[in-house]
C-alpha cells in the first residue's frame, strides 16, 4: 500500500476500534473460551436450546461453506466462472444468522450471502450458475424463502421491508403461533449503509413496526473504502436515530451471532418491530476475484484478523468441551472434499444456456417487440443452418 | 348500458375502487393519498372505505415507496403506487429499472411483480419545474416494463383495472391537464371495451395519420376536425400503449393514408416518436409519400410555465406538420 499522501480533512477519522469495542456481544473469545457475564448474559439462554448435534452441525456448516468458497474461487481462477464473490472470514456471521431463522422466515440477500443460501437449502450450484453466467440466479425464491441476489447495493433492503409489510397484512405477526409468526432478514454490508435505499428501508420499517431484522455484515471494507468513508459513528448506533434497537455482535463468533439473531427475530415475530444487527467481521479475501486488496490495505491487518478466525475458535471450543473429537473433524473434512469434487464436476459439465433464454420470461404475458426479436434471432440463426445443409 | 358522464379523475377513482372491491390483495401506496385523497384527489375516500392498511400514506421517499411495493408484490399483493408528479419518479427510477422490470426474468419466471406505478404526466397546468414532464421514453426503453397512457374517461376507468389485473409491472400515465375533461363511461359494464395494449382508431381518414397518446390525443382530434374543414381527411390513432407498441395498427393505417405525423409532449431528441418513425419507415417504406414527421416538445428542458404554450405541441403546430407532410 502506498503512502496516504498529504494531510486532508479525512485525517480526522477516528482510530479504528479493531476489537469491536466494549458494546460488542461476544460469547466465544478468539481463543475459544466462553464469555459468561457482561452484555452477553442477555443472550446466552438461547444457547441452552442447542444440542451437541446442533453445535456439531454449526461447525459442519462453517467448514462446508468455506470449502464451497475455496472451490468456487479456484474455479474462477481456472476460467470456469466469470467472477466469484468470496465470503471468506464471514462464515460465522452467515451460519449463525441463517441457522437462527425459522422455515417461514424470509431472507433478502445482497450477493455475498452464500452461507445464508446454504442454510436455506439452496444448492451451491445455483450460486455457481449465476457467477458462471448461465443465468442470473434462477432459484425459486419461494421454495427456500431466500430471494435472488439483487446486486445493486441496498435495493434488497426495501424489498425486504415491503415483504414484511405484506406479512403484517397477512396477520402473520404477533399471533404467538411459532409456526405462523414470520420475520424477514434483510442483508447488507457496511458500504450499503450509505445508500438511500437502506436508510429509506429503516424509515419505512420503523413507522410501520415491520417484522424485519436488518443484518449488516460489517466486513470493514466496501471494495477499497474503509468504514470511515461510510460512517462517522459505529453502524449499530444508526438504529437509535431511526427509533429501533441496534446491537453489535462479534461476527466471527457463531454462537453470539446465533443468539443475538434469535433474540431479534423473536422480537420481530412477536410484533415489536425492526432491529439492526451489526455483525462485526472481516473480509479476509478480495471484494471479488476481480479485486486486488494489496492496493488499499496492509497485510498486517489481514494477519491480525486471521487470529480471530471464526472456524478455528469454534473448533477449539468444541474440542475443549468434548462436544466433538478428531474423528468428527476428520469426517467433516471428508464431506468437504466430496462437496468440492461434486461442485467441480458439475461446474465443468454445466452446459451453456439456450440462446432463446434471452427472451424467456421477460414478461408474464406476451410483448410484441420482444416476440419480434426472438423471431428475428431464430431466422438469423436458421439462415446459417441452411448454408450448412442442416 | 347505463353510461355516466364523468371526468378522467373520477373514472380513475371508480376504477381503483372497483379493483379494490374485487380483489382484497389490491393495495394503494403513495404520498398524501389517504386522508387527502392525493394532490389530484384520484384516491379520494378510498382510505376511508378500505382502511389504512390498504391505502397507505407512505413516507416521502419514492424509492422506498416503489421498493416496498415490490416487496409487497413478492408477498402476494397487487400494489398500485401513486407518484405525485412525473418529475418525482426519479428517486424511484432505480427500483423500477433495476428490480421491478427484471425480477420476473431474473428468477426465470418464478417471481411475478404485478405492480402498477401511476404517474400524472405532462404540462399545460402552469406548474413550477419538475411538475410537467413526459418521461415515458426512459421506461419504454426498459424491457420488462409495460407503459400505457389513458386519454379519456372510459379508458381511464378500464385501463387502470386492466393494469392492476396484469401480472407484469405497468407504468400507468395519466394526462394531468385532462383530469377534469368529461366523457361517457359505463361504470356497470362487466367487460373492458378493448385490450390494455391495443391502439385505438379514433377517427378514420384517408389522407394522413396522426398518432398520439395521453394528453396529445385530444389535440390531434382537434387538429383532425380543423383539417376536415379544409377538406383534408386525417386518421387519428390513440396508441394507448407505448410498450408493447401496437405496430400493426400503425402500419395498417399508414399503408392506407401513406403519411404519418407523430405527436407527443416529450422532447423530440430520442423521444418515443423516433421509435415510431423508425419502426413504421422500416415496414412501410414503399408506401410512404413523405418522411414520418414529429411534433413534440422542443429539444430543451421543459421551460418556465409562462413559456409552456410555446413548448407544447398544439393544434396549429400539428396542422403545420400536416402541411409539411403534404408539401413533399
Amino acid at each position: 500500500m502506498s503512502d496516504t499522501g498529504s494531510a486532508s480533512v479525512l485525517d480526522r477519522r477516528p482510530p479504528a476500534s479493531a476489537d469491536g469495542g466494549v458494546d460488542m456481544i461476544q460469547l466465544l473469545t478468539p481463543e475459544g473460551e466462553r464469555v459468561l457475564g457482561g452484555t452477553a448474559a442477555d443472550y446466552v439462554h438461547y444457547l441452552d436450546e442447542l444440542t451437541h448435534d446442533d453445535l456439531r452441525g454449526l461447525y459442519r456448516d462453517l467448514v462446508l461453506v468455506r470449502r464451497v468458497d475455496q472451490e468456487a474461487t479456484a474455479l474462477q481462477r481456472q476460467g470456469e466462472l466469470g467472477i466469484w464473490v468470496s465470503l471468506l472470514g464471514q462464515e460465522a456471521s452467515q451460519i449463525g444468522c441463517g441457522r437462527a431463522m425459522r422455515r417461514q422466515d424470509y431472507a433478502f440477500p445482497g450477493y455475498r450471502e452464500h452461507g445464508i443460501a446454504w442454510c436455506r437449502g439452496i444448492d451451491p450450484m445455483e450460486l455457481i450458475g449465476l457467477f458462471r453466467g448461465v443465468d442470473k440466479g434462477a432459484w425459486d425464491p419461494n421454495a427456500h424463502n431466500f430471494h435472488g441476489y439483487t446486486i445493486v447495493i441496498g435495493n434488497q433492503v426495501l424489498l425486504g421491508v415491503g415483504y414484511a409489510m405484506g406479512v403484517q397484512r397477512d396477520g402473520a405477526v404477533g399471533t404467538g403461533d411459532p409456526d405462523r409468526d414470520t420475520a424477514v432478514v434483510a442483508f447488507m454490508g457496511d458500504g450499503a449503509t450509505a445508500q438511500g435505499d437502506v436508510n429509506e428501508g429503516f424509515v419505512f420499517a420503523a413507522v410501520n413496526d415491520s417484522p424485519i431484522v436488518f443484518f449488516c455484515q460489517n466486513n470493514q471494507w466496501a471494495i477499497s473504502e474503509p468504514n470511515t468513508r461510510q460512517t462517522r459513528i459505529p453502524i449499530y448506533r444508526r438504529a437509535d436515530g431511526f427509533g429501533f434497537p441496534g446491537v453489535r455482535v462479534d461476527g466471527n463468533d457463531v454462537l453470539a451471532v446465533y443468539a443475538v439473531t434469535r433474540a431479534m427475530l423473536d422480537r420481530a415475530r412477536s410484533g415489536e418491530g425492526p432491529s439492526l444487527i451489526e455483525a462485526y467481521t472481516y473480509r479476509m479475501g478480495a471484494h471479488t476475484t476481480s479485486d486486488d486488496p494489496t492496493k488499499y490495505r496492509f497485510a498486517a491487518e489481514v494477519e491480525m484478523w486471521k487470529l480471530r478466525d471464526p472456524i478455528a475458535r469454534f473448533k477449539a471450543w468444541l474440542g475443549h468441551e468434548g462436544i466433538a473429537d478428531g474423528a468428527f473433524f476428520a469426517s467433516v473434512e471428508e464431506q468437504a472434499d466430496e462437496l468440492a469434487a461434486r461442485l467441480r464436476a458439475e461446474t465443468v459439465g454445466m452446459p451453456d444456456p439456450e440462446v432463446g433464454d434471452i427472451f424467456e420470461h421477460v414478461y408474464v404475458e406476451p410483448h410484441r417487440q420482444v416476440d419480434d426479436h426472438y423471431d428475428q434471432l431464430r431466422d438469423y440463426l436458421d439462415s446459417f443452418a441452411d448454408e450448412d445443409g442442416e | 348500458m347505463a353510461a355516466t358522464r364523468t371526468t378522467i379523475a373520477k373514472a380513475l377513482n371508480a376504477g381503483l375502487r372497483r379493483a379494490m372491491d374485487r380483489d382484497p390483495k389490491v393495495i394503494l401506496t403513495g404520498e398524501d393519498i389517504g386522508k387527502l385523497g392525493g394532490v389530484f384527489r384520484i384516491t379520494e375516500h378510498l382510505q376511508k372505505d378500505f382502511g389504512e392498511d390498504r391505502v397507505i400514506d407512505a413516507p416521502l421517499a419514492e424509492s422506498g415507496i416503489v421498493g416496498t411495493a415490490i416487496g409487497m408484490a413478492l408477498r402476494g399483493y397487487r400494489p398500485v403506487v401513486e407518484i405525485q408528479f412525473d418529475g418525482f419518479v426519479y428517486p424511484g427510477f432505480d427500483q423500477i429499472v433495476s428490480q421491478l422490470a427484471k425480477l420476473h426474468s431474473r428468477s426465470r419466471g418464478h417471481l411475478k411483480v404485478p405492480v402498477v406505478v401511476r404517474i400524472p404526466m405532462g404540462g399545460g397546468i402552469g406548474a413550477v419545474e419538475h411538475h410537467s414532464e413526459s418521461n415515458e421514453a426512459y421506461f419504454a426503453h426498459t424491457l420488462g416494463l409495460k407503459v400505457v397512457f389513458c386519454s379519456n374517461p372510459e379508458d381511464a376507468y378500464w385501463m387502470i383495472q386492466q393494469a392492476i389485473e396484469c401480472d407484469d409491472p405497468v407504468i400507468f400515465y395519466e394526462p394531468k391537464r385532462r383530469y377534469h375533461e368529461k366523457g361517457e363511461v359505463d361504470l356497470e359494464a362487466t367487460e373492458a371495451p378493448r385490450g390494455l395494449f391495443e391502439a385505438r382508431l379514433l377517427s378514420e381518414g384517408a389522407d394522413l395519420t396522426l398518432a398520439a397518446y395521453g394528453p396529445m390525443v385530444k389535440t390531434c382530434m382537434d387538429a383532425a376536425n380543423a383539417a376536415a374543414t379544409e377538406g383534408r381527411s386525417l386518421e387519428v390513432i390513440d396508441l394507448r400503449s407505448v410498450s408493447p407498441l401496437d405496430i400493426d395498427a400503425l402500419t395498417t393505417s399508414v399503408e392506407k393514408t401513406r403519411r404519418l405525423v407523430v405527436v407527443h409532449e416529450a422532447s423530440e431528441f430520442c423521444g418515443f416518436g423516433a421509435e415510431i418513425a423508425a419502426a413504421v419507415t422500416e415496414r412501410c417504406f414503399y408506401h410512404l409519400e413523405a418522411p414520418v414527421l414529429r411534433v413534440t416538445g422542443y429539444n430543451a428542458p421543459y421551460p418556465a410555465s409562462r413559456l409552456e404554450e410555446h413548448f407544447l405541441p398544439d393544434l396549429d403546430r400539428v396542422l403545420d406538420a400536416v402541411d409539411r407532410s403534404f408539401a413533399y
